[in-house]
């Protein structure tokens, strides 16, 4: 798949900024005054803003408020409701903290519930495609949300916590491209199953002699010996980083803003590859992923 | 909603004979005629007169296959002209997806329609379809798909012989037919029962209505070739051993001597 800038970013910032805010909901810690300010206009500005980013990747974006009509039957649909409930309740408790000094708990909790379900959602909107094998496994609803907490937790600054859950993330992420490599194969879809074919098909020519949607949204292939040196620096900047600065130096605010920047980079390089490793079963239509099919 | 619904009255569809489909691309020219003119917003072409780009709702792929042998023998390798537009599914996953409800499948006949006023152009839903069935279209913003020419096919003001969909009616093989797949005596049905229908990608789960023909078997006039036969053999071996005519009485003649 095509890894377009706006979803990337979309989903690394605004799966931090909700992981934030579910620490934030369940009193880790308990803030009031200028310090609440300060925490949730971070997590705001990173919650909003990574929405913002992926409504840029509507082609009509006049029409995106009619997609809170389908949260029955579309994960998409249930992201907008669950973003929009945890952030709205998380401003009511969030306006009791740091202008009142009152911290109602319920309602943090409900919020840290819903920002976690928005972060679930988000993974299902992905993890729900059939036509990406790569996508349709349990690990992927798995690492957003683990990525979330863990950078909610490195942003809460809750320095275990943060570690224990950014060593889970490696090894959720790790499980997810093991897993993923043999996905497209386990799926079944060849290129005799696309065209019914018999015996040994290959694709002779294309429908046009150029690129169109299809090929450019779905047909991205990404060279093997790069996909496995980013996943060398994904790893290595989304979770060993973090966890050697927060071991070393503890809840000190420099190395903190470090590991999480860190952590943000490491995690667009994992994201990017989310995109760029995910094989389309529509491929088989344009002659790509015969590699790894089924034989 | 983007709820399927459990049964369609009538599963209008396309079915599709790989054996007579020349690849011409008519149809792929019909079908853009005909929806860039009539419903919805048109398909744009980004560089109309250079490189090929746009949006179409039917393309023709073209692969080649070499069978497996049958009993030893070699099959003779084919050529096959696939042309691929939406299948109509029953179980529609590009339906299911759609936040806005814009994408729906009708109950009475099973076409499966974009409602070009509701999209938001994410395009998840042609990320779910497995066929490559739908488009964004680049300068409208909007989800693109075949809509069995619904506009054609109920469509009063014109000739009955017209209420097919336009890429049907303009296939100068016969290669694509038009009708209810519900209904086990229509022609499309008998078609599919006496041909061996296909299903594409099975595997995916989405029940498409449209039904593929199978190519049949090469003929083969002679046994195929292995690759050890010398094929000019034939034509250099002499024609006659024993000289004949004038110069056989000569040689004749003078044996006698
Ligand atoms: S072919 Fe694709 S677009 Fe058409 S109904 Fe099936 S899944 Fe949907
Ligand atoms: S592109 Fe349009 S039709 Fe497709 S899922 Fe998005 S809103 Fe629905
Ligand atoms: S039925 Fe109509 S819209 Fe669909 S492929 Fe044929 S011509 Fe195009």
């Amino acid at each position: 798949m095509n890894p377009a800038p706006s979803v990337i970013i979309f989903s690394t910032l605004s799966g931090a900024g909700f992981g934030l805010l579910f620490f934030l909901g369940l009193g880790l810690p308990t803030v009031t005054g200028f310090i609440a300010f300060g925490f949730y206009l971070i997590a705001y500005l990173l919650a909003v803003g990574g929405l913002l980013a992926s409504v840029f990747h509507l082609k009509n974006k006049k029409n995106a408020w009619k997609s809170y009509s389908q949260w029955r039957t579309s994960w998409l649909s249930r992201e907008g409701w669950f973003a929009v409930s945890a952030l709205l309740l998380m401003a009511i408790y969030a306006g009791l903290q740091v202008f009142l000094d009152t911290t109602v708990a319920t309602i943090g909790f409900l919020g840290a519930a819903l920002s976690l379900c928005t972060v679930f959602s988000t993974g299902m909107i992905y993890a729900q495609l059939k036509t990406i094998p790569r996508w349709n496994q349990p690990a992927t609803p798995a690492f957003f949300v683990t990525a979330s907490l863990a950078g909610g937790a490195l942003l809460s600054n809750n320095p275990t916590l943060a570690n224990i859950l950014l060593i889970l993330l490696g090894i959720v992420v790790g499980f997810h491209w093991w897993k993923g490599d043999s996905r497209f194969a386990e799926a079944g879809s060849t290129i005799g199953t696309a065209t019914q074919l018999s015996g040994k098909v290959s694709l002779w020519e294309k429908p046009h002699t150029g690129e169109n949607y299809l090929t450019h949204e779905m047909v991205y292939q990404v060279a093997r010996k790069h996909a496995v040196k980013l996943r060398i620096i994904a790893i290595v900047l989304m979770t060993v980083v973090p966890v050697l600065l927060v071991l070393i130096f503890g809840a000190h605010h420099l190395p903190v803003l470090l590991a999480v920047v860190s952590h943000l980079i490491g995690l667009f390089a994992q994201r990017w590859l989310f995109f760029a490793e995910a094989e389309h079963v529509v491929g088989l239509y344009y002659g790509a992923h015969t590699a790894k099919q089924a034989t | 909603m983007t709820a399927l619904p459990t049964t369609t009255q009538k599963k209008l569809g396309l079915v599709i004979d790989l054996d007579t489909c020349v690849g011409c691309h008519a149809c792929v020219t019909a079908c853009k005629g005909w929806n860039t003119q009539n419903y919805g917003a048109p398909l744009s072409d980004q560089d109309p007169y250079g490189a090929a780009s746009g949006t179409f709702l039917n393309r023709i792929h073209s692969f080649q296959s070499q069978p497996e042998p049958v009993n030893d023998v070699p099959q003779l390798a084919q050529t096959t002209h696939f042309p691929k537009s939406c299948l109509h599914c029953e179980d529609a996953p590009c339906v299911t997806v759609c936040p806005t409800g814009a994408s729906y499948k009708r109950a009475e006949d099973g076409i499966v329609l974009v409602n070009e006023d509701a999209c938001m152009g994410c395009g998840l839903c042609a990320w779910a379809c497995p066929y490559g069935a739908r488009e964004v279209d680049q300068v409208a913003g909007v989800m693109k798909k075949c809509t069995l020419c619904v506009d054609r096919i109920y469509n009063e003001n014109i000739e009955e012989e017209e209420r097919v969909p336009a890429c049907v009616r303009t296939c100068p093989a016969g290669a694509r037919h038009f009708g209810d797949l519900a209904d086990p005596d229509s022609d499309v049905s008998r078609l599919v029962a006496e041909r061996g229908g296909m299903d594409l990608m099975p595997e995916q789960g989405t029940k498409p209505v449209n039904q593929y023909l199978p190519p049949r078997p090469r003929d083969t006039i002679q046994a195929p070739m292995a690759g050890e036969e010398d094929i000019l053999a034939p034509f250099l071996a002499p024609v006659a051993e024993e000289p004949a005519g004038f110069m056989g009485w000569l040689d004749r003649a003078l044996e006698k001597l």
